[in-house]
């Protein structure tokens, strides 16, 4: 059953990145300057991810116009959650403003 | 957030129940993936249990997506699973800043946390560790925001895989800004000092100049890009970094 196999080899490729460090812990000390960068993760992956997706509507092409809904509603919650700082608001402003700018460009 | 007086008298129970509380923001972001991979799962030819067995054993919506366009343009299977491994690399973090947390959890829980690591459990349980003081009911905290995400995935898969089958175009509805948007929302409490902003900004530069990389590499660049900048102001302007 050769799909099943798929899932059992990606299974544990995904398994073998995110269990054995927190297996080792306790056995192994981190250097500081890896624990003081480690600091940086969260928001620096999370940026990583957005960007493209933002900027690359399509996968492929740079898009950086008034005609790309995907820019101008993440401009509208990087505003909105600057100023309110409240996660479920930004994301209603942002749905919100993605499927209105969606909408007028047609 | 409660404050860290408040979490040292959290029951297990109150922090198994906290932590699937705070992850409900993300959830909210994460439900059109689900429905839109069940969705898709069928067309790019994998069967109905295996898109559900992938849901269930992989857990891991990037690289579930990746596979799925990897599968329909014919990939072996051999590409695809080195394909997640390099999608998932970014999961090699996150246990690394989990790390300092970990000593006084049993490798059965660490088993179990492994495999329900994910973007936003890890999102939501940093905080948590992050705030000062040690409790024996993090983990609980972790488990809560780990297992919502996860039993929200399968839901959303198996909606996928019924119902919006019946929707046409349904991934054409910019549902996947959603998770944009949540992650938007994230990010921005961080930024707070100058080497969050300059790691934050590099980081964002560097990811749209190396988006062209194969195999999703940009994100790894621009993640390493963002850290050493971060590192680097932080040392420069003699900072300590407060929690």
């Amino acid at each position: 059953m050769n799909e099943w196999v798929l899932i059992g080899g990606m299974a544990l490729v995904t398994f073998a990145i995110r269990y054995p460090l927190l297996a080792l812990s306790g056995r192994i000390q981190l250097p500081y300057a890896l624990v003081r960068a480690l600091g940086f993760v969260p928001p620096v992956v999370l940026t990583a991810i957005v960007v493209p997706a933002v900027f690359f509507p399509d996968g492929q092409t740079l898009s950086v116009s008034l005609s790309n809904p995907r820019l101008v509603a993440a401009l509208a919650c990087v505003g909105i959650g600057v100023w309110r700082q409240n996660l479920l608001i930004t994301i209603m402003v942002g749905m919100g403003t993605f499927w209105l700018w969606q909408w007028a460009l047609g | 957030m409660t404050d860290s007086a408040d979490l040292a008298e959290q029951s297990a129970l109150q922090a198994l129940g906290q932590g699937a509380k705070d992850i409900i923001p993300l959830i909210v972001g994460a439900i059109p993936f689900g429905i839109i991979f069940g969705t898709l799962a069928q067309s790019s030819g994998l069967s109905f249990g295996a898109a559900a067995g992938m849901s269930a054993f992989v857990f891991a919506g990037s690289s579930q997506f990746i596979a799925l366009g990897l599968l329909a343009s014919g990939s072996t299977a051999i590409l695809v699973i080195v394909t997640t491994l390099v999608v998932n690399l970014r999961h090699l973090l996150y246990a690394a800043s989990l790390v300092p947390y970990m000593q006084d959890t049993s490798q059965h829980w660490k088993a179990v946390m492994g495999f329900l690591l994910t973007d936003e459990a890890f999102a939501v349980a940093i905080r948590r560790y992050r705030q000062p003081g040690r409790r024996g009911t993090d983990y609980w905290y972790y488990l809560g925001a780990a297992l919502a995400m996860y039993l929200n995935w399968q839901c959303c898969t198996w909606l996928g895989l019924t119902v919006g089958q019946m929707m046409p175009n349904a991934a054409n509805w910019g549902l996947d800004f959603a998770m944009v948007a949540t992650f938007i929302g994230m990010v921005i409490p961080y930024v707070v000092t100058k080497p969050m902003m300059g790691a934050v900004a590099i980081t964002a530069g560097v990811a749209i100049v190396a988006h062209g990389l194969p195999y999703q590499l940009g994100l790894l660049v621009a993640v390493l890009a963002g850290g050493v900048t971060g590192l680097t102001l932080e040392t420069m302007s003699g900072s300590i970094k407060h929690e």
